[in-house]
């Protein structure tokens, strides 16, 4: 009894130890054991060299991204780097003052000033104008007195001159209705020319004083044929620009701020020339270059408006600026591409005939061809100059070259996630020999040893550096076999440019990568689109010879309308097994929960006709689908009409050939929002791989709820229209956020409810029978969190014992969307401190593992909140009961725990996505969050109850084994002795 | 093996009011059709750059971000920052920094009269007489390591097991010494009834009871 007693108290004290609030949380040196993160720009737009003769060697690229980066030229490491907002592109970079990086950004609305050793912001300032425009301009002058710099902007109408050193604007001149094409350096003096078009056919040119803005000059001429609006200056006296029909050539020549002009036919130069032709926008001395449908001219202008051709290339190839070195020469480069190869030539800029360098480079041919080029020269030790060049590829990898190597490379194309799933890698093969694990065996010992010193706080400081190495050298985590715990896999994503790349989730490494040949850009299809991922095939019954693959979804053109494109690429070695061009388009893919013998998954894909189309198109699926014909619905969200349809399928298409995996649809229900007081901004449905452990919840008086786990469910947020736009532009009485849950297969709305005085945007995530949006509440300029829970009333009359016994209960019944159960909500609402970019929610094998929500914050950190404070259940003073289960006392905010960022100290620039991935360990999960940086790293919502930490000491394990053995020896003598003395007695 | 959050930890940093000259200006640009305003505010981070612990703060990494993400901005140098060509209402104005909390602020910015701005933090409903940010409190995203101790062994599984086996040879024969005969007979005719408690114990149990039995 006293035993049994014993018992119970140590079970409760190890109780009362194990339930204490578990937050996930990481010590300074678990940072890195478990998560990788990595930093990325995306395309790069514009480069600009800084390579002073003493001093670090820096290279300033400004990107799609709107990132603007400082690089370190030998290594391409970033030394620093901001992402500027979503809609705050960078238009121009440039370096004044040979210290500052001048960004212009926002249609040239905001200048900035980046100091360029650390980049902080010097400076920033915002132009005005009064004709907002797309284009802007941006010099640089140098004026070579007081060592000063004039920033000559134009944007918007109107030309600013700012002073490089505080941003403060000097002058301005507003130029009505001229939009600026060329700003032209002065040479020396203090005279700077502008030329422009206004209308379709007059050339203005202007002459203004640096210093102090007044216009000196003006001149304006009409060409009746008209402009194209693109002008390339060829010296500082002589610009080209193309008719408004782009045949004709304009020479134009502005001496002392006089226009003259003389037209020349393209066709008489080049007699091949048909169709249209392109200025290249390159600055090239002397020269310019024009795009033909498929080949690429120079020209050069001799003296007064004679124009000669130079040389006829390929269009693919890629040309720099012209580059000024040594006094007054100038060079520039072209890249070719043959091959694996590409040729490098560098040629200058007044002797089109001679290459100053010549160079061939072997580069991996799926990085596509080169789009953009960028030079730079450095003096070899033989006092000769040379070049290098940066290179930016189809896939938006970024390259430096330098004497025939490339001295390092960059896979930019990162930034740009688009899609994002996951594919489990291949069984390890048997056969390690008994040599290799001994070894193993010792190291294993010898690194416990090291641990527990370190816990022990025995060890030096080498030892705790030995200590960390060991924990992050760990090469278990970066095999590539399966584990048993299924945390090594394969993390395969798509990008804008359209390549596939599978990282493993163990370090980061790209394993291999894929550019999809019918995602590039080609002549049948002009602007290919990357949509989605999705997984085709994932042997794991049968068909285990077989390896894993993904589908890939693209569409050919930006218009709905536009043909599809499907990729077929095994997740083993990235090679691309099959490739379709769809005769229709691609609006939406359903994958469906069925899959053929060979386990691939059978998809429909809808077409912007709401025709469905089965794939893979082999008899077999259609056998398949052919049960299941009536079985089959989805719904489609129509935000610009503000309608919500449900279909479902009629029969084989109507067409002239008989297609067996075609079918129409037909609707079977529609809601129709009322567009003057509401706006569909938001619908999110739940995740189809979601797993629902179970669906009882036994409540703290110990009755229980039923869950309702339908999946066919979707929440709809609404907005007044009013309240469509930015936080602010509307008062708390004209504004309303309606939220809708709707079954997509009847169509029936089983929950609606109305926030008044709130608008979005509205971030929701669905899981289980609750779903949790993030809105902004007007009223207490706040944000707010608010969490809907659905339960099946139909079977709340469950609880009678009776019913159990004799099989009268409907628990075993299946949860169908033809039934019409009642259904009970509760719901509770929270503020929340921070924006919100995105919300997911942890998945689990089981779905056992209590949930966790992951909210990527305006700070680009993912915040790892317990479900449990976003409980319907909790009240300011819960009961004793409601404690012991674990219900937080009501309060008005959710608490953003400081160890609870998933992130820790890790910002992962310009989020996008979070994905939660299940691994074979019931209590973790893996996520992966992606944006401008990656960052990967293992969650467990409620710690990790099923395995050892890789926290456990081995070493402490045995020494408590001999203390235990130790003291049954010591108990054994001491009964012995007392034994034998209770028998003298 | 079991860890509990520190978070108020951290909130030694004290709440003081700053003093700097600046005061909330915000005036109408005569030229420009977009009838747009200017804020003005600053960010002041006490003690920075002097943390003990956790990452290098940069001033140059703190980004000021109006309305969810509709403007970003960075600060300069001073610490100062300006969002330009603003509507009149109401705009919230966040400031993302690792390693400190900011509460977001209201700002509001009247048409009617010009040059008049309202800000309050609106985690704590507290109104601001300038648009001077102030940081809540200092984040640390690890938990500390909390030096060794010997009743940190004890409190691990291991230490448990040792502790429980001490109480099982020198304590349990205490309380069998004070109870009945009788008591302890029907104590272990109970025992044998259940067939073996001590195989339910496992190892822990297994390694004491035998040292149990035969002490009587």
């Amino acid at each position: 009894m006293a035993m049994a007693m014993a018992i119970r108290v140590s079970l409760l004290f190890f109780l009362l130890l194990s339930s204490s609030l578990l937050v996930f949380s990481l010590y300074e040196d678990q940072a890195g054991l478990t998560d990788w993160h990595q930093q990325y720009l995306g395309k790069v737009k514009q480069a600009v060299f800084h390579t002073p003769k003493a001093g670090r060697k820096r290279l300033v690229v400004s990107t799609e991204e709107s990132a603007i980066a400082s690089l370190d030229l030998r290594r391409g490491e970033i030394f620093w780097r901001h992402v500027l907002g979503d809609n705050d592109r960078i238009d121009h970079i440039d370096i004044a003052l040979g210290k500052y990086v001048i960004t212009l950004s926002s249609k040239g609305s905001i200048i900035r000033a980046w100091n360029l050793p650390d980049g902080q912001m010097v400076w920033e300032s915002s132009l005005v104008g009064k004709n907002p425009s797309e284009s802007s301009l941006l010099t640089v002058i140098d004026l070579k007195v007081e060592r000063d710099n004039v920033i000559l902007v134009y944007s918007s109408g109107c030309l600013h001159a700012i002073s490089s050193v505080d941003g403060a604007v000097l002058w301005n001149m507003e130029l009505e209705s001229v939009e600026l094409k060329r700003l032209i350096k002065p040479v020396d003096g203090e005279v700077v020319y502008a030329v422009g078009f206004s209308g379709s056919s007059k050339l203005h040119s202007y002459g203004i004083n640096i210093k102090t803005g007044e216009l000196l000059k003006q001149d304006v001429v009409d060409f009746p044929g008209g402009f194209s609006g693109e002008i390339s200056l060829v010296s500082r006296e002589i610009l080209v620009a193309l008719d408004a029909r782009r045949t004709l050539l304009v020479i134009i020549s502005l001496i002392d701020g006089k226009i003259s002009f003389e037209k020349t036919d393209i066709h008489d130069l080049v007699p091949q020339f048909s169709g249209r032709a392109d200025m290249l926008p390159v600055n090239l001395e002397g020269m310019f270059a024009l795009k033909c449908s498929s080949y690429m001219v120079f020209l050069r202008v001799n003296g007064q408006s004679k124009l000669e051709i130079v040389d006829k290339i390929e269009a693919s190839a890629a040309v720099s600026d012209a580059l000024a070195f040594e006094e007054d020469q100038l060079a520039f480069g072209i890249v070719k591409q043959g091959g694996n190869n590409i040729h490098l030539t560098v040629k200058l800029g007044h002797d089109y005939s001679s290459d100053i360098l010549k160079e061939s480079i072997q580069i991996d041919p799926t990085r596509g061809l080169v789009q953009k080029v960028f030079i730079n020269t450095y003096i070899r030790t033989d006092r000769s100059y040379g070049f290098r060049a940066l290179v930016v590829m189809e896939d938006h990898s970024l390259s430096l070259l330098q004497q025939g190597n490339i001295v390092w490379s960059r896979e930019d194309g990162l930034a740009s996630i688009v899609d994002v799933t996951t594919s489990e890698l291949p069984l390890e093969k048997k056969g390690v020999s008994v040599a290799k694990v001994e070894e193993g065996l010792l190291e294993w010992l010898k690194g416990h040893m090291l641990k527990l010193k370190g816990t022990l706080m025995l060890a030096s400081p080498e030892d705790m550096v030995a200590i960390q190495e060991l924990r992050l050298k760990s090469s278990e985590k970066s095999k590539l076999t399966r584990d048993h715990n299924g945390f090594r896999k394969l993390l395969i994503v798509l990008t804008k440019a359209g390549k596939v790349y599978a990282l493993h989730t163990g370090d980061g490494r790209v394993v291999w990568s894929t550019f999809m040949p019918n995602l590039r850009k080609s002549e049948a299809c002009e602007y290919p689109v990357a949509l989605n991922l999705y997984q085709w095939q994932v042997p794991h019954h049968h068909a285990l010879d077989e390896n894993p693959a993904v589908l890939v979804v693209g569409r050919c053109g930006n218009g709905i309308d536009a043909p599809g494109i499907f990729s077929i690429v095994d997740t083993y070695s990235g090679k691309e097994l099959n490739s379709l061009s769809l005769t229709h388009s691609v609006v939406d893919v359903i994958p469906l929960p069925f899959t053929d013998s060979t386990e691939k998954r059978l998809h429909l894909v809808v077409d912007e006709n709401r025709n469905l189309h089965l794939y893979p198109k082999t008899s077999e699926a259609a056998a398949i689908f052919e049960h299941e014909f009536s079985n089959v619905y989805w719904y489609s969200v129509d935000a610009e009409n503000n309608m919500l349809r449900g279909h479902t399928l009629k029969r084989n298409c109507m067409s002239e050939v008989a297609d067996e995996f075609c079918f129409s649809s037909r609707d079977l229900w529609s809601i129709v929002f009322p567009s003057e007081s509401e706006k569909i901004i938001a619908t999110v449905a739940k995740k189809s791989s979601e797993v629902v452990h179970t669906q009882a919840k036994v409540m703290s008086d110990r009755s229980v709820l039923y869950k309702y786990i339908a999946k066919n469910i979707l929440f709809v947020a609404t907005v007044a229209p009013k309240g469509a736009g930015e936080i602010g532009s509307v008062t708390p009485d004209e504004s309303w956020l309606v939220v809708y849950l709707i079954d997509t297969v009847t169509g029936r709305i089983l929950h609606r409810v109305t926030h008044q005085g709130s608008q979005g945007p509205v971030r929701a995530v669905f899981s289980e029978n609750w779903v949790v949006y993030h809105y902004f509440n007007l009223r207490a300029n706040r944000y707010e969190m608010s969490v809907i829970e659905i339960y099946d009333q139909s079977r709340a009359d469950n609880k009678n014992i009776w019913k159990l016994i004799l099989g009268k209960h409907n628990l075993s019944s299946p949860v169908s969307s033809y039934s019409r159960p009642e259904v009970m909500t509760k719901s509770q609402t929270y503020f929340f401190t921070h924006s919100v970019k995105s919300i997911s929610v942890t998945l689990t094998a089981k779905g056992i593992t209590s949930k966790q929500l992951l909210i990527g914050t305006i700070g680009d950190q993912v915040l790892a909140l317990d479900k449990r404070f976003l409980d319907p259940r909790r009240s300011p003073a819960p009961t004793a009961t409601e404690l012991e289960d674990g219900i937080i006392p009501l309060t008005d905010t959710l608490p953003i725990n400081l160890q609870a960022y998933a992130t820790h100290a890790l910002k992962v620039e310009g989020l996008r996505g979070i994905v939660s991935v299940p691994s074979k360990l019931e209590s973790t999960t893996l996520m992966f969050a992606y944006g401008a940086d990656l960052f990967f790293t293992h969650l467990a919502p409620s710690k990790t109850y099923d395995s050892l930490t890789d926290e456990f000491s081995y070493a402490l394990l045995l020494l408590t084994i001999f203390a235990l053995v130790a003291g049954i020896f010591v108990t054994w003598i001491m009964s012995e002795r007392k034994e034998l003395r209770d028998k003298w007695r | 093996m079991v860890t509990i959050s520190r978070s108020n930890l951290f909130l030694s940093l004290s709440l003081t009011l700053c003093f700097c000259l600046l005061l909330p200006t915000a005036h109408a640009f005569s030229s420009g059709q977009i009838d747009g305003f200017t804020i003005n505010g600053r960010v002041k981070i006490p003690n920075f750059g002097t943390r003990d612990y956790g990452l290098p703060a940069k001033t140059s990494n703190i980004k000021v971000i109006l309305n969810g993400g509709q403007r970003v901005t960075f600060l300069r140098p001073d610490g100062y920052f300006s969002f330009h060509n603003i509507p009149a209402g109401t705009h919230l104005i966040e400031v993302a920094a690792t390693g400190y909390f900011f509460s977001p602020v209201r700002v509001d910015v009247s048409a009617r009269n010009p040059g008049k701005v309202q800000a309050a933090l609106t985690e704590t409903r507290r109104g601001l007489s300038e648009l001077a940010l102030e940081p809540l409190r200092e984040e640390y995203y690890y938990e500390k390591r909390e030096p060794f101790s010997p009743i940190s062994l004890l409190k691990s599984p291991m230490g448990l097991m040792v502790g429980f086996m001490g109480l099982v040879v020198f304590v349990l024969p205490k309380l069998m010494e004070n109870m009945d005969t009788e008591e302890m007979r029907e104590a272990q005719e109970q025992m044998r009834s259940q067939g073996g408690l001590a195989s339910l114990l496992g190892g822990v149990g297994a390694t004491s009871a035998p040292a149990a039995a035969r002490i009587n």
